[in-house]
Order: C-alpha cells, then sequence, then structure tokens
C-alpha cells in the first residue's frame, strides 16, 4: 500500500500559503515524538529548549542529535522555565523556535507563554499529556485541555491549539503550527499524548518549511533603524487596556479564520461522537464496530481545540439523535461541546483518567446506553445547511 | 542671549548618544541612573548600540528599556540569562546584555543565573544589588544585610529566621564557564569610574569571545533604605564590609 495512512483536513478557514512538500520516497516507522521533532526541522526550526520529562524525552532527544548537526541551537535547559525563556529570547529576535514538554513542566511553562502572548512572540510548544494531577503518571491522557486552550498562563488570552491524532498529522500540523504561529504574532500549542508520542506508525513523512514572514517587530540589534522594545508591561490602564483590545481583535481574526476540523461518516450519522487526538482514534474503530452492529454513528473530530469548531457542532447537533463526547479525562472539551451545541441535541461522556484509556467496545456501550434514552432526533432546519458545511459523504472522508 | 563656546575648549562632560533624552522614573539620588550611563558611556565607547539586544529584568530597572537606545527583550521575574541564552544562541554575532537586580538574579532567578554561567553563556550581566526589593515597597531581599529593617524584616534581618545575605558573585566565580566576575561600587565618584572599568571589561570579554561576564554594582535605594540620597551612598561602605569590592575572577588573564 502506498497511499498515506492520514490525510489532515481542514474545513474552513483560508488556506495555508507555502509549497506542497515533496513526498519521501517511502513509508518509515516512526515514534510520534521523534516524528514532530524532524517534523519542526524540516519546518526550519532554528532553535529548540527543553528539559527531559517521559513521554517527550525523544523528542528532546532527537533535536540533540539532529540540531547541532544541522548548526542550529539546541539547549537542554536547567528547568522548563529556563527551556520557555530560552524560547522566549530566541523567538524575540524573530527566530523559528520550538519547546517540547510534557503535563507537569507545561505547568512551570504557563508564565513564559503568558509573556509571549503578552508580547506577541511566535513559538510553539508541543505538549506530549500524561495523566495528572500533580506528578501523576506516564501513561497518555488529554488532561491538559483546559490549561492549554484555555490560554495556560494568567491573563486575558488564547493561543491556537492543533491536536493530531496520527503521526503524518502531527508532522503536517507541526509546519502549521510554525505558519500560524508567525501569521498571528502568537504563540501555537500542539497537543499531543503519551499515545501519540510513543507510538510507532508507518508514515509517509510530508514536510513542509513554510515561508518566513517578515518580522519588522523583531529584536535583532537596532542597526540602522530606531530600537525595538518587545514587552508586555504598560502601566496605564487606557494603553493596557487598548493593547488587551487589539489582543482580542487577534482572537476574533483567529477564530474566524483558523477553525479546523475533521468528519467521518457524519452524512447519515444518528448519533455522533466527538473525540480528539488518540480519543478519535478509538472513536473511530467504535463507530466501525457500531455500525457492524446497526448503529448509525458518526465522528466529529476537532483539530483546532482553540479556536474550537463551535459553529459547525453547532449546526450539526440539531441532525442527529445525540453526541456523545468521549476524552482521556473527566470531561474537558465537554465543556466546549456543551456551549456550542446549546441544548440542540443531548449531549453524553465518556472518559478514562490518570493513562487509561477507553476500549473501542467501552464506547460502543456507552453509544448503546445514549441511544436507548434518547429520541430521535427531528432534524429541523438545520438539514439545509449540509451541502454548505460538509456533511456529505465525500467531504466527511478525509481522515483514514 | 545666545551662549558663545571658545572653540578652543573640549567637551568633557555630555549625554552620551546611546542615553534616551529622558528623565528617568527612579527615585531621587537612586544609583540605576548611574549605572545606566556607564552602560550608554560603554555602547558609545565600544560602538555596540547597533548591535546589542538587551534584555530587561523584573523590579525598579523595568523601564530600562525606556533609557538605553537599544533593542530591548523583557523578560519574566528572575528568567533574563534564560531569555539571553536564547538570544545568545541563535544571534553569535550581536552583543547581549542582562540587567538585573539582586531579587530577580539572587531570589527568583537564582536557577537561571547559576545554569547559564555554568553553561558559560557569552553574554554579559549587570547585576544591581541594592539590598531591598524597591519596587514592590522596600521588602527584604536575599541579599539585605544582617539586622537591615525592611517592611518584610521590620525588626532587622535575623539570620535564625531569615537566613543569611548571599554572596552570589563569589559562588558564579567558583563556575568554570565564568570568564569574568567583579564587583564594584557607587560609593564615591572613583569608585563610580572603577565599576565602569570593571563594566568595560565584562563587555570585551564577551566581544573576545569569552564566556559569562558579571559585574555586580552595590547600589543604593535611598527611599526603601530610609535615608537620605547622600546618607544612602555613604552607607554603601558598610555594605562592601559584606560584599567586598574587587575583582572575583578574570580567566582571560594572560
Amino acid at each position: 500500500m502506498t497511499a498515506p495512512l492520514d490525510r489532515p483536513s481542514r474545513r474552513s478557514g483560508r488556506s495555508l500559503a507555502g509549497a506542497e512538500p515533496e513526498p519521501a520516497p517511502e513509508r518509515v516507522l516512526w515514534k510520534g515524538n521523534e516524528a514532530i521533532a524532524e517534523a519542526a526541522i524540516q519546518a526550519g526550526c532554528d532553535a529548540y529548549f527543553g528539559y527531559p520529562i517521559t513521554p517527550q524525552a525523544e523528542l528532546l532527544e532527537w533535536m540533540a542529535r539532529r540540531m547541532p548537526e544541522l548548526g542550529r541551537a539546541f539547549v537542554q535547559a536547567e528547568s522548563e522555565l529556563g527551556a520557555i525563556n530560552m524560547a522566549l529570547g530566541a523567538a524575540a529576535t524573530g527566530k523559528r523556535v520550538l519547546v517540547s514538554s510534557s503535563s507537569p513542566g507545561i505547568s512551570l511553562m504557563a508564565e513564559g507563554m503568558s509573556y509571549m502572548a503578552g508580547q506577541q512572540v511566535p513559538m510553539v510548544l508541543v505538549d506530549v499529556m500524561r495523566g495528572g494531577p500533580g506528578l501523576g503518571s506516564i501513561g497518555p491522557s488529554q488532561s491538559d485541555y483546559f490549561q492549554l486552550v484555555k490560554g495556560h498562563g494568567h491573563g486575558d488570552y488564547r493561543i491556537p491549539c492543533l491536536a493530531p491524532a496520527s503521526i503524518a498529522e502531527a508532522i503536517a500540523l507541526t509546519a502549521d503550527a510554525f505558519e500560524l504561529a508567525e501569521r498571528y504574532r502568537t504563540p501555537v500549542a500542539i497537543l499531543a499524548d503519551g499515545a501519540l508520542g510513543q507510538a510507532m506508525e508507518p508514515v509517509i513523512p510530508r514536510f513542509r518549511n513554510p515561508e518566513r514572514s517578515t518580522k519588522d517587530w523583531a529584536c535583532d540589534g537596532a542597526a540602522g533603524r530606531a530600537p525595538r522594545v518587545v514587552k508586555s508591561l504598560d502601566l496605564q490602564p487606557e494603553n493596557l487596556e487598548r493593547h488587551n483590545l487589539e489582543l482580542q481583535a487577534k482572537f476574533r481574526e483567529i477564530e474566524a479564520n483558523e477553525v479546523r476540523w475533521a468528519g467521518e461518516s457524519l452524512a447519515d450519522a444518528e448519533i455522533v461522537i466527538v473525540a480528539y487526538g488518540t480519543a478519535a482514534r478509538v472513536a473511530r474503530t467504535a463507530i466501525q464496530r457500531a455500525r457492524e452492529g446497526g448503529l448509525r454513528a458518526g465522528l466529529f473530530r476537532p483539530i483546532s481545540l482553540w479556536p474550537f469548531p463551535s459553529t459547525a457542532l453547532h449546526d450539526l447537533a440539531p441532525r442527529v439523535r445525540a453526541i456523545l463526547v468521549v476524552e482521556l479525562s473527566a470531561g474537558q472539551m465537554l465543556e466546549d461541546v456543551r456551549l456550542a451545541v446549546e441544548g440542540r441535541c443531548p449531549v453524553g461522556f465518556h472518559g478514562r483518567m490518570g493513562g487509561m484509556v477507553p476500549s473501542p467496545g467501552d464506547v460502543v456501550t456507552e453509544l448503546r446506553k445514549l441511544w436507548a434514552i434518547t429520541e430521535p432526533s427531528t432534524g429541523g432546519a438545520a438539514a439545509e445547511d449540509d451541502a454548505e458545511l460538509g456533511f456529505d459523504a465525500t467531504m466527511a472522508e478525509v481522515w483514514r | 542671549m545666545t551662549l558663545t563656546v571658545p572653540a578652543t575648549r573640549r567637551i568633557l562632560y555630555q549625554r552620551p548618544a546611546a542615553l534616551a533624552e529622558k528623565s528617568t522614573h527612579y527615585c531621587p539620588g537612586c544609583g540605576h541612573g548611574i549605572i545606566h550611563r556607564l552602560i550608554a558611556e560603554l555602547f558609545d565607547e565600544l560602538e555596540l548600540a547597533e548591535r546589542t539586544i538587551a534584555v530587561a529584568p523584573v523590579g525598579c530597572a523595568v523601564f530600562a528599556y525606556d533609557y538605553l537606545e537599544v533593542d530591548w527583550i523583557e523578560s519574566p521575574h528572575g528568567r533574563a540569562p534564560a531569555v539571553a541564552t536564547g538570544v545568545r544562541r541563535t544571534n553569535p554575532d550581536r552583543f547581549v546584555l542582562a540587567y538585573q537586580g539582586d531579587g530577580d538574579l539572587a531570589a527568583i532567578g537564582t536557577a537561571e543565573i547559576v545554569h547559564a554561567a555554568a553553561r558559560g553563556e557569552r553574554f554579559t550581566t549587570v547585576f544591581v544589588n541594592n539590598g531591598i526589593y524597591g519596587m514592590t515597597g522596600g521588602q527584604m531581599a536575599p541579599t539585605t544585610l544582617l539586622g537591615q529593617k525592611t517592611t518584610s524584616s521590620p525588626l532587622g534581618r535575623d539570620a535564625s529566621r531569615d537566613g543569611f545575605p548571599i554572596p552570589i558573585t563569589e559562588m558564579l566565580a567558583l563556575l568554570p564557564g565564568v570568564t569574568y566576575a567583579a564587583r564594584g561600587t557607587l560609593v564615591d565618584p572613583s569608585s563610580i569610574g572603577k565599576a565602569k572599568a570593571m563594566l568595560k571589561r565584562a563587555m570585551q570579554v564577551q566581544l573576545a569571545g569569552g564566556g559569562f561576564s558579571i559585574v555586580e554594582i552595590l547600589s543604593n535605594c535611598p527611599v526603601g533604605w530610609g535615608m537620605t540620597a547622600p546618607e544612602s551612598m555613604a552607607h554603601l561602605a558598610q555594605v562592601a564590609k559584606t560584599y567586598p569590592i574587587g575583582v572575583l575572577v578574570d580567566r582571560m588573564k594572560g
């Protein structure tokens, strides 16, 4: 088989600039952490800063070997505080920078992320999520959703959060993340989990090196121009409010342009699972089994967790009997699903925590339970939006 | 009325080009203004203004970017050495300067300064030690002298409760990655001249490809110390008993 296992999709928003990648000649068996690291390198990453933590250590190790080989910057920092602030320094000079960590380390990085959001410094952060709270476990988890998707550090801000469900998609989203970061002058997070980071998958790597934006704000030495300051401090409330309003306007622009999601088997679905990342892969198997048993289930998979695909989900809700949210958490994305659905259909939840992953069988059972206690959808006016939204078989077949 | 300056006279003192033409937010008598000026003079003398990337701290000197006419990156509290590391590693041909106070460098940012020094990062740190958290209202710093009264040590710093002052520059000087470490003071004009010479040496070490360089400067905080400006300057002689003046290490010296 030569077809790619996976094709990341964009269901709305403008297309990303940059050349299509040359497909690598053959499939390779690759670990998620290493694939993300190499994808960043191929995307032109100038510097990587990190600190060892499971289950993302291979990402740091890959960078430790490859970056010096290419004459690029690699520093194993004294802590995640050190790593994120090294990233701030390098990125504020206009360089393309990657950092990675896992949940406890991501907590330490919240300080720097808030500064970078306020200072409008583009940078890409990878969180290979593990079980929490506290030291938790090293198993896969999606329990950092609240932390990253709601902004991460202190202050009123959001950061684009991209959630790959396969290694091929992680490779594509890594390049996209750099592009988004520079286009909007913002940190961008990639939310992977321990399973995605550790698993090996056959993949045809499709790398992309996005075009570099003009950085007329970067602190690279004031040669022949007025000095620049990259800062977030402003003690005048009027000025700081103005800065915040500008940030909010940028966030609205991101919400308008950068929503990403993928659907599968949605065209005739009576019941829909909403899941991202590893949970979406479990859901996909569960949906196949449910259909074999006569239950027409479909998958709605958010790829951008912020901006959340609220409108699409809002429009989908009245077409279906019920929605089941499946997460590797106690129900974090669930809140955004409920906000999007606004009561237009019942919303159920199934999640496992602490490094446990729900089995497809469990998910099928939950689907059947939800089916049993809900009424058939009345359809309603939303059905006429189907074509526009792409809830048809062709458009839905985007994630294999 | 016009003032005519005879052509035979030399200009002995003027505002350095790298120093912005504005009054500072610093309290009257504060040493930060003097230290800014010394740095600005050296930026001019060594022709560094157009190739410098500076990192600003959190503390009284947070607004240093308003006064020194170079590119500045604002750092979170204590993280300036990490920010400067990121700048240095990706901009090998630039001059990198970090400016930190004692709360910033010797308390919240201890890990960052120690490891930047241990790695021998090729940047220069100007470490202003006035023994107090000035900006937040005069609380005890890690460098506060024993017995010194602050708003968070109202009875005076007590070693049994508050621990001892940290001679962090001596600690850093032990590390082989530190090419140059020195401590100067603003106690009198002659000392200010010596402090400038230390700063110049530290900058030259960086320009010559050396490792980490740091100059600690004992400075005052008249408001935080509850003294007049002249009293606070004179008090620096007392401070130097805990923090001796001099070059601690110069590993580039032949």
